[in-house]
Formats: C-alpha cells, sequence, structure tokens
C-alpha cells in the first residue's frame, strides 16, 4: 500500500531517486510532479497520480490509478494534449475530474511552465545561435609556434624599409624628396681633382637644394620632434655662429649629421663651411677659401 | 678495450681530464652502469665531439682560403622558403590570363577609381573593452571607416542596408573571451569575403613606441609575398580597403606582410633619412591573419560557394607547403 512505500523509501530508508540537498529533497522521477521528495509528490508511495511531460514539442497527460497497479506496462495511461492552451487545461481539467485538487492544480502548473519554454525554445531558433567551436590545444600550440617563426623568418622591419626605399628608387613619390639621384652622386665622386668653378656651381645647386631640403625639414616640425636629430640640429646652429672661422672638418662632421639629415653619405667629402652658412656668410668665406 | 679512458674517469669528475684522451670507436657511454660516471663519460665525449668539430671547421677554413678564388660557392642554407614546395598557382608577373581576369572581377571598380573605399566596422555580439579599443583604433588606421556596434543584429539583414548606403567592404571582427580573433571581410556589392583567424593583436598603448597617433592621411599600402593566385586575390582585397591615391605628405604606411601563410598587418610612419636610409617608427595596431576560407559571394555560411577553404589534414601536414 502507499502509505508503506513511503514509510519505508520516501522517510526512512533509501530511494534512489531522491537527491538530498542542505535545504531541500528532490525527487529524480521522470514521472514526478513538482520534482520534489514529498508524501504528495511522491508517484510511487501514490496510487493515484498524474503529470504533464512533454515529448518532441507535443504535451500528455499520463495518469496511474489503482485499478492498473499490478500491471506495471500499462500503468501508465497517456492523453495527448490539445496545442491550443486554454483547450487543454480543459481537457486536462476534464480527465482529472474527481481528482484530488493538489494534483489538478500541479498538472496545469506544470503544463504552463512546459509550454512556455517550448515558446523560447522556438523563438530562440530562430535567432542567431551562438556556434561553439573546440580549440583544439595540440593544433593551437602549433599554430603558435609556427606564427612565431614566421614573424622571425620574416623581418619585417627590413622587408619594409627595402620596399620604401625601392618605391623612392623609383620615383614614386615624385617631387617631393629631392635627393640627389645615385649615378649623380657616383658622377662626382669619382671626379676628385674639379675645378674650383665647377665645384662651386656645384655647391651652389647644392644650397639651393639645400634651401628646399631646410625648409622642407623645418616645416614639417611637429614630427621631427621625435627624432634625436632635431637637438643636433638646434646645437649645431648655435656652434656655427659662434666657430665661424675654424676650418674643424671633424666639427663639420658631427654638424653635418644634425644640420643637414637628409643629405646622403657623399656630402661629407666636401668642405662644408660653405654648404652650411647662409646666404650673407658665403662670400666672406669664398674670399677666404681663396 | 677502453681501458685507458675508463682508467682515468675511475677516480670520478673531481681530477681534470688530460688534453687528449681519444675514446676508442667502438666506447659506448651506456655500457656503464654507474650513473655519476656515466654522466661525466659522456660529458667528456661531447667536449671531445665539439673539438673534434671546431678543428675540422678550421681545417675547411684554411684549405678554402688556400683555394683561394677556385674555391667552390659557399653552400646555401637551407631555409624554408628555399625549400618551399612549389606551388602550380604561382602567378607569374607576365601572365596575362590573371591581368585579365584581375581586370573583371569584383575589384576592378577600385582599381579602375570608380569606387572609393567606404568601410563598415563591426564586432559579434556583446564586445569586451579590449575588442572595442582595437575596432576603434582600426577605424583611425582605415581611412573612411566607421564603427557600428551590433546589437543582435543578423548579418544577412545588415548587408543590404549596408549596400543601400554605399559601404564597400564589411568587416566583422569576432572575439572570443574578450580578445579579438577572427576577423571576417567582406566585399560588398557581391564581394568575396574571407574569413580569417586573427592572433597577436596589440593595442597602440601595448606597442613600444614613442610616436603620435596616426593622423588622417590616407597611408601607402605594402603587400608583400602574395604570390600564388590566392594570395594575390587576398592581397587585391586587403588593398582595397584603402583609399588608392596615398597621401604621401602623411608619410604613413599600411604592411600585409605575407610569410608562410601568415599575414602580418603593421602600421608605421616613415622618414627618409638619406636616400639609402630610411627610419621607421611603429605607430597603430598590430595583428596577424591567417586565412582560413575565401567564399564567392557575400557572406552566407549555408549556402555559399567556398572558392577555398582551409583544410587542416590535407594542407597542414607539409611544413614546406604554404597557400598565399
Amino acid at each position: 500500500s502507499p502509505q508503506v512505500v513511503w514509510d519505508t523509501l520516501g522517510n526512512r530508508q533509501f530511494c534512489s531517486y531522491k537527491i538530498t540537498t542542505k535545504t531541500q529533497n528532490f525527487c529524480r522521477n521522470e514521472y514526478n510532479l513538482t520534482g520534489l521528495c514529498n508524501r504528495s509528490s511522491c508517484p510511487l508511495a501514490n496510487s493515484q497520480y498524474a503529470t504533464v511531460r512533454e515529448e518532441k514539442g507535443r504535451c500528455y497527460l499520463y495518469m496511474k490509478t489503482i485499478e492498473r497497479a499490478a500491471f506495471p506496462r500499462r500503468l501508465w495511461e497517456r492523453v495527448l494534449l490539445s496545442k491550443n492552451y486554454e483547450k487543454a487545461l480543459e481537457e486536462i481539467d476534464e480527465n482529472l475530474i474527481y481528482w484530488p485538487r493538489f494534483i489538478r492544480h500541479k498538472c496545469k502548473q506544470r503544463f504552463t511552465k512546459i509550454t512556455q519554454y517550448l515558446i523560447r525554445i522556438r523563438k530562440l531558433t530562430l535567432k542567431r545561435q551562438r556556434k561553439l567551436v573546440p580549440l583544439r590545444r595540440k593544433i593551437e600550440r602549433r599554430e603558435k609556434r609556427r606564427e612565431e617563426k614566421a614573424l622571425i623568418a620574416a623581418q619585417l622591419d627590413n622587408a619594409i624599409e627595402k620596399e620604401l626605399l625601392e618605391r623612392l628608387k623609383q620615383d614614386t613619390y615624385g617631387d617631393i624628396y629631392n635627393f640627389p639621384i645615385h649615378a649623380f652622386d657616383k658622377a662626382l665622386q669619382q671626379q676628385d681633382a674639379e675645378s674650383e668653378s665647377e665645384s662651386d656651381a656645384e655647391k651652389e645647386e647644392e644650397d639651393d637644394e639645400d634651401m628646399d631640403k631646410r625648409e622642407f625639414v623645418e616645416a614639417d616640425d611637429s614630427d621631427l620632434s621625435d627624432f634625436e636629430d632635431m637637438d643636433k640640429l638646434e646645437t649645431s646652429s648655435e656652434e656655427e655662429q659662434e666657430e665661424e672661422e675654424e676650418v674643424e672638418k671633424k666639427a663639420s662632421h658631427s654638424k653635418s649629421k644634425g644640420k643637414t639629415p637628409l643629405k646622403g653619405p657623399a656630402r661629407r667629402k666636401r668642405p662644408y663651411i660653405e654648404i652650411e652658412y647662409e646666404e650673407e656668410t658665403e662670400p666672406a668665406t669664398k674670399t677666404k677659401a681663396a | 678495450a677502453g681501458g685507458g679512458p675508463v682508467g682515468s674517469a675511475a677516480g670520478d669528475g673531481g681530477p681534470p681530464a688530460p688534453e687528449r684522451v681519444l675514446f676508442p670507436p667502438t666506447f659506448s657511454v651506456s655500457e656503464i652502469k654507474n650513473k655519476q660516471r656515466r654522466h661525466f663519460m659522456f660529458l667528456r665525449w661531447k667536449q671531445q665531439q665539439r673539438k673534434e668539430k671546431l678543428a675540422a671547421k678550421k681545417k675547411r677554413r684554411k684549405e678554402r682560403e688556400a683555394l683561394g678564388d677556385k674555391a667552390p660557392p659557399k653552400a646555401i642554407p637551407k631555409t624554408i622558403e628555399n625549400q618551399r614546395v612549389y606551388d602550380e598557382t604561382t602567378v607569374d608577373p607576365n601572365d596575362e590570363e590573371v591581368a585579365f581576369d584581375e581586370a573583371t572581377d569584383e575589384f576592378a571598380p577600385y582599381f579602375n577609381r570608380q569606387t572609393v573605399p567606404k568601410i563598415l566596422i563591426t564586432t559579434s555580439d556583446r564586445p569586451r573593452g579590449r575588442t572595442v579599443r582595437f575596432c576603434e583604433q582600426l577605424s583611425t588606421v582605415i581611412p573612411n571607416s566607421h564603427v557600428f556596434y551590433r546589437r543582435g543584429l543578423a548579418l544577412k539583414r545588415i548587408i543590404p542596408q549596408c549596400i543601400a548606403r554605399d559601404f564597400t567592404d564589411l568587416m566583422v571582427i569576432n572575439e572570443d573571451r574578450k580578445i579579438p580573433n577572427g576577423l571576417v571581410l567582406s566585399h560588398l556589392p557581391d564581394g568575396p569575403t574571407a574569413h580569417f583567424r586573427m592572433s597577436s593583436v596589440r593595442l597602440r598603448k601595448e606597442i613600444k613606441r614613442k610616436g603620435k597617433e596616426p593622423t588622417e592621411h590616407a597611408p601607402e599600402v605594402i603587400l608583400n609575398n602574395f604570390t600564388t593566385r590566392l594570395g594575390h586575390s587576398v592581397g587585391r582585397m586587403l588593398a582595397s580597403l584603402f583609399p588608392h591615391d596615398p597621401q604621401f605628405i602623411g608619410r604613413q604606411v599600411a604592411t600585409f606582410h605575407n610569410q608562410r601563410d601568415y599575414i602580418f598587418f603593421r602600421f608605421h610612419r616613415y622618414i627618409f633619412k638619406s636616400e639609402k636610409k630610411v627610419g621607421i617608427q611603429e605607430l597603430g595596431p598590430r595583428f596577424t591573419l591567417k586565412l582560413r576560407s575565401l567564399q564567392k559571394g557575400t557572406f552566407d555560411s549555408k549556402f555559399g560557394e567556398y572558392e577555398w577553404i582551409h583544410k587542416r589534414r590535407e594542407m597542414d601536414t607539409n611544413r614546406r607547403k604554404f597557400h598565399l
């Protein structure tokens, strides 16, 4: 009899469907109406019992009566409930007429909950689902290692610098950068013994370019401030005014680095003093050299 | 057989080893049962191997110098790039077919200057701080780009709206555990969609440099090492993000460098110190991309026609075979 069942399984001895937690007892039985382990909600300890369960989106009402207690195969009677919410509630009422109030009420509550979560499932499947793709540790490690090696092999800075210099050579920048062309430089280097006029003329040309460059350099103030060259530029301009008469090639070398940051190495072979001074001092130095 | 050296080792690792102890060729370290002694003998054996190797190297160098001009040329060390399996789809610069293809593909209007690139940058749902900041920085790097947050909108519905508002490209940055890890780049009016895996993303403040922020000037674009046909299409796709005419005044350059199928993105500011020296300074974010798939139409995961997918089992096995 149900009372005996409850006294043994439910209350005292072991029930395999029972889960105990600190505050509550739960019942794992699939036919349980509320999910808790109670005298009134235990499907084993009640000979007249009903539940609502859903299968593949359709809800069924399961009923158990005393008459069929001896036939476990036919114990649970299943009734398909209508898809319409109100109609289904009426069906439940109809089927469970004359049943205890508790079971009827709980069945309807459970049915409501089930329909709600079915609606939510249908809504979510229409939205975009996040697909979880498992990471494979070995592969991730391999990829990471290969990436590091590829980075080292790439030598990015060198590649970028090379490419930029290539583009400069091929004149993609047009007139912005007025560097003397390689051929021009090399030709001048080969001619060591030059006449003064020739060299003067060249120097004047270079002076012009020099002016341009200087203007260009100073205009782009903001970016150059980041480079160390700017410091040398400022200091060297002060030095220059003081040391007018000294023919210090070494000083000019160091000055040249700061003063003309955009010049090529060929510059160093020429005496610098003429180049560095502006228009006023040029004739003075020329007479001195002569 | 090994009487001499074994005898000297009998006094343990304390006494220094004699200069020219020669191990007989039948000597094997593993025959000694005592671990300490075995270890000691192994070390000595290793030292001797090293000495022999050094001596052999010196000898070879002397021979080489002695021969002078007649010496055989130095052997080139093998690198993965040298040993790369020749890909049959490598593009020959003079290939007419490829040139014709490129003149008629989806990027032709960009390269003919008919369209101006306009980029929409967005993320997956609920982006976290890092991704948001990365998107902002990316939008400063790419001119004419806008960041929009996706609040649960489906990509398929966004795309027609974008086309209606004249966007040319759509970039979706996918996020996982608060870091960006994927990029979907879709050329909009019906163009190819590329799906990349993004790794080692560095934001501007994490890069060690002392530069300022990128300005509004259009940067130059450098595409390195895109050799195969697939690499060509990907390269064109990446290039079409930037305006066709770079402003040289800005002196900024965006680089996509492909090395062993990894595309490294860097953003620099350059300055020419002389005609043979250039200085570069890194600003802007950096990241690495690895192509996962290339689709013909716009983003469509179910019915899309895939031009190329990375198949791990077939493509990852050979270490010298690359596809980009």
